[in-house]
């Protein structure tokens, strides 16, 4: 029997919808799947948990006040070698990027994220390299595994089961070496770009940072989040964190519009797996023109306005 | 005091990557400092100029041909460099084992910088790696820095809209993100001065460095061709904005 934990995120108090989409993906013939929640709303995660067959819940709790990646990745190692866990799969994730790679670095265990492909019999992964040209297969050795995955590469489905709660206190010396002293939100924050299923993105057409609202207008109709591209991002019209590319966000969503957007090697390394890619730009000759599912030449100005309307009507 | 560079000679993000065996790439192509890692020498470049007793080190494992990538480095700030020489590509838990060996060989840091991540391998992990091999903590995706000999006050982009502000004792590593400064390259003056600076090779067997129970090894390298084949949408305005709609809700069936 495999131990496999689970990482769980959560978001506004809820399950984050891409944790599904991980349980199936390490669902297997003699599999324990263990849920991992750190210092989070476990009881209301019980049931959609236990639906996609996830056995037992572990809640870890550290008594600390606030966000510290160390402390939960101090608890969470303590949980893997607590409960028998050899396998750790998270979310390629902000909280992901900050916890999976403590946790690997105190086991001294191997450790590939964004991983696109996870198999745990073997222990062999593929993820993409080189600004997402190559697709690289990996074999991990070692007595622990830790998984990055990169959300919506594998489909939720449905597993029901029934799952035992277990608390597990767990609290770390406080670190004098190591404080975070303040978290600060600046209130923005709609869904996360590299878990969403729809984003709207803008580039060099755009023409200034208040047009984004044409694309946060369309986004916030159909719970979409929106992207920039790297001119964007460097002209200062949008913060950093939204620039989706090579030195930006890797995105994987169901469809990936992009608007004004020229489509460099560089912005393809970040948007390059979307299921549908829709492009609008006045620009017939653009890169993205010629590598896309759907096209339109003319004027987003002219477009999106009108599209922001039809994405209104739907919900009226 | 010493801040070390850790510093990653990478292919050109524009460059074609041909796969020559089935775990290699082609290297005659341009290479050149992993994006981050420019971030993380114009920062420590930066603090040096406050303090000039401050010295800029930049350490790199690579092949031989990774002296270029820390001639750049030199360019844009370090004082001198170490070229930790091997003949293959090594993965994070090696690398920051051998990252660790030499810059505790060389002296005693206050700062240990690093790019978030690498552009090739795409790792995000080095940096934490060093840190637990050196005994240090450890933050990333940093985009500002207050740096005094007592305390390194650092913060981080977490989300699109969420900043940690962190407080370390020295010494730690910093993994830095693109958000911490406008890169500052090099002019020709500089680039001279760098000729004459110190770059020193050392071979990986001078650091006696215990092999690692635990590996990733890239088995293969495949292509990844995505050619699309794009259809396309016509109109007016609205026509072309209804047609998006139905692309959402019936082919992609996202709403």
């Amino acid at each position: 029997m495999q131990t496999i934990g689970l990482l769980v995120e959560f978001k506004d108090g809820k399950v984050k919808a891409a944790v599904f989409g991980m349980a199936a993906a390490a669902t297997g013939t003699d599999r324990q799947l263990v849920a991992l929640a750190v210092d989070a709303p476990v009881a209301e995660a019980k049931a959609p948990l236990e639906a996609c067959g996830i056995t037992r819940i572990v809640d870890i709790r550290t008594g600390a006040t606030g966000w510290n990646p160390a402390v939960q990745a101090e608890a969470l190692t303590a949980a893997m070698q607590q409960f028998d866990i050899t396998d750790l799969i998270g979310l390629t994730s902000p909280t992901g990027r900050e916890l999976l790679p403590r946790v690997a670095a105190r086991l001294d265990a191997p450790l590939i994220m964004d991983c696109i492909a996870i198999d745990l019999d073997k222990r062999r992964v593929q993820t993409t390299q080189y600004s997402g040209k190559a697709i690289a297969s990996i074999a991990l050795t070692g007595d622990r595994f830790i998984y990055g995955l990169r959300a919506n590469v594998v489909l939720p489905q449905e597993n029901p089961t029934q799952a035992e709660v277990v608390e597990f206190s767990f609290k770390p010396e406080q670190d004098a070496a190591y404080q975070v002293i303040e978290t600060r939100c600046d209130g923005s924050s709609g869904p996360q770009l590299a878990e969403s299923d729809v984003i709207f993105s803008g580039g060099r057409g755009m023409k200034n940072g208040e047009n984004f609202k044409l694309l946060f207008d369309c986004a916030r109709h159909i719970d979409a989040a929106v992207g920039a591209s790297r001119v964007a991002v460097d002209n200062g019209w949008v913060p950093y964190a939204m620039q989706v590319g090579q030195t930006g966000v890797k995105v994987n969503p169901k469809v990936y519009l992009a608007f004004g957007i020229s489509g460099s090697v560089q912005h393809y390394a970040g948007m390059k797996s979307a299921g549908t890619i829709i492009a609008v730009n006045s620009d017939e000759n653009a890169a993205i023109m010629a590598n896309c599912d759907y096209y339109a030449t003319g004027d987003l100005f002219d477009i999106l306005p009108e599209l922001e309307k039809a994405l209104a009507a739907l919900n009226s | 005091m010493t801040i070390y560079v850790c510093i990653k000679h990478v292919p050109d993000s524009a460059a074609t990557i041909t796969i020559t065996e089935k775990n290699r790439i082609e290297e005659k192509i341009t290479f050149l400092i992993n994006p981050y890692d420019e971030h993380a020498l114009t920062e420590a470049a930066r603090i040096r100029q406050d303090d000039a007793d401050t010295e800029v080190v930049a350490v790199c494992l690579g092949k031989p041909a990774a002296e270029a990538t820390l001639r750049s480095a030199m360019a844009m700030g370090a004082d001198r460099s170490i070229l930790i020489e091997t003949d293959r590509n090594h993965d994070s838990i090696f690398t920051a084992r051998a990252l660790a060996a030499a810059i505790r060989q060389d002296g005693r840091p206050w700062i240990v910088f690093t790019g978030k991540e690498s552009i090739d391998s795409e790792g995000m992990q080095t940096h934490f790696r060093l840190a637990a091999n050196l005994g240090m903590p450890a933050a990333t995706n940093i985009i500002e820095v207050q740096a005094a000999a007592d305390a390194v006050q650092v913060a981080c982009e977490r989300d699109p809209g969420t900043v940690d502000r962190t407080r370390m004792t020295p010494p730690c590593v910093l993994g830095v993100g693109k958000g911490l400064n406008t890169p500052k390259y090099p002019t020709f003056p500089d680039i001279m001065k760098a000729r004459k600076k110190e770059v020193r090779r050392i071979g990986l067997d001078a650091l006696n460095i215990d092999p690692p129970a635990a590996a990733m090894a890239l088995e293969a390298l495949a292509p990844a061709e995505e050619r699309r084949t794009p259809k396309e949408l016509t109109g007016s305005a609205s026509q072309i904005a209804a047609r998006i709609v139905d692309i959402l809700k019936n082919e992609a069936k996202v709403i």
